[in-house]
């Protein structure tokens, strides 16, 4: 059985993926966690995770490029030198 | 010698050997996670024995590496339990195990009243990592419970188990796994496992000129 460690390296810090390994039940998945992931008092918190509990989505179709939905789809560095050069004050 | 010093250094040396035992699975446990987790739990058992060391070291001035490689054979105090070479039989160190985390807690929460604050203070510390070490050995006690390999290794070793301990807490340990309190093998000088054991563990300090540095 597979389990997946999150770890929180200090309080109120949002927990990170930390690896994951075998372990046949939860009591030795908590043993294991401990020795592995905070052993030299480098988490605070950690949640252990059947890798089976996890329900992974992976699809996320975009058929109709809707990107200017996004931040990224709106590149500014263009649009300033487009600006720049206009004005004839382009940056060296 | 005083009490104390004698006190702490067979408690050391049973840390200590048993920790060099445990490490012995390093690279060949059942399985990779157990594999780390008993390899840092024997870390953790060496770690105690050098604060224990430190302690008797104080008092009889001279140093943990000292009391740990310099001594002869037959001057160290371990119990006979944890002496004893078990690999490559998971059945038998997992027993062991059980058998010796139960009498070391019986024992730790005893010094822990110890009128001696630096005692009860080492044995407070010390307890907050066995912790650990009793969940780890309970797990695998609750897995192998009923299998014929483990009960009969309980078997086999219950008598060292009762002699890791002074007399006076025996009944305790008895009690905590429904067994007799039977004739016990008792602290002794050692013998020739152990000879080998300690002829490994010292062989590099001995090849050094004294007073080297590491």
């Amino acid at each position: 059985m597979i389990w997946e460690v999150f770890r929180q390296e200090r309080k109120g810090q949002p927990f990170v993926h930390g690896g994951s390994f075998h372990a046949p039940d939860q009591s030795f998945a908590d043993a294991y966690a401990r020795e592995f992931y905070a052993r030299r008092q480098e988490s605070v918190a950690l949640w252990v995770v059947p890798r089976e509990s996890i329900h992974a989505i992976e699809e996320f179709p975009d058929e109709f490029d809707l990107k200017y939905r996004r931040v990224d789809g709106y590149s500014i560095k263009a649009r300033l030198k487009e600006a720049r050069d206009r004005a004839g004050t382009a940056a060296d | 010698m005083t009490e104390r010093a004698q006190l702490l250094i067979e408690l050391a040396d049973d840390e200590l050997i048993l920790g060099w035992r445990n490490s012995e699975w390093t690279g060949i446990a059942p399985f990779l996670e157990e594999d780390v987790a008993f390899s840092s739990i024997a870390q953790n058992e060496i770690g105690h024995a050098r604060a224990l060391y430190d302690l008797a070291a104080a008092e009889l001035g001279t140093d943990a590496d000292a009391l740990a490689f310099d001594r002869r054979p037959e001057e160290y105090r371990c119990a006979p339990l944890v002496q004893l070479r078990l690999v490559p039989d998971w059945a038998r160190t997992i027993a062991r195990h059980v058998l010796y985390e139960t009498a070391d807690a019986i024992r730790i929460e005893r010094l822990k009243e110890h009128e001696d604050a630096e005692l009860a203070g080492i044995a407070a510390k010390i307890e907050r990592e066995e912790v650990y070490h009793r969940l780890h050995a309970e797990m695998w006690l609750e897995r192998l419970r009923d299998e014929a390999r483990y009960t009969s290794a309980i078997e086999e070793l219950w008598p060292y188990a009762l002699g890791v301990l002074e007399p006076s807490l025996r009944r305790a340990l008895a009690d905590r796994f429904g067994r007799p309190e039977v004739e016990a093998v008792e602290r002794s000088a050692p013998g020739e496992e152990f000879a080998a054991l300690w002829d490994e563990m010292t062989m590099v300090r001995r090849s050094a000129p004294v007073g080297a540095q590491w």
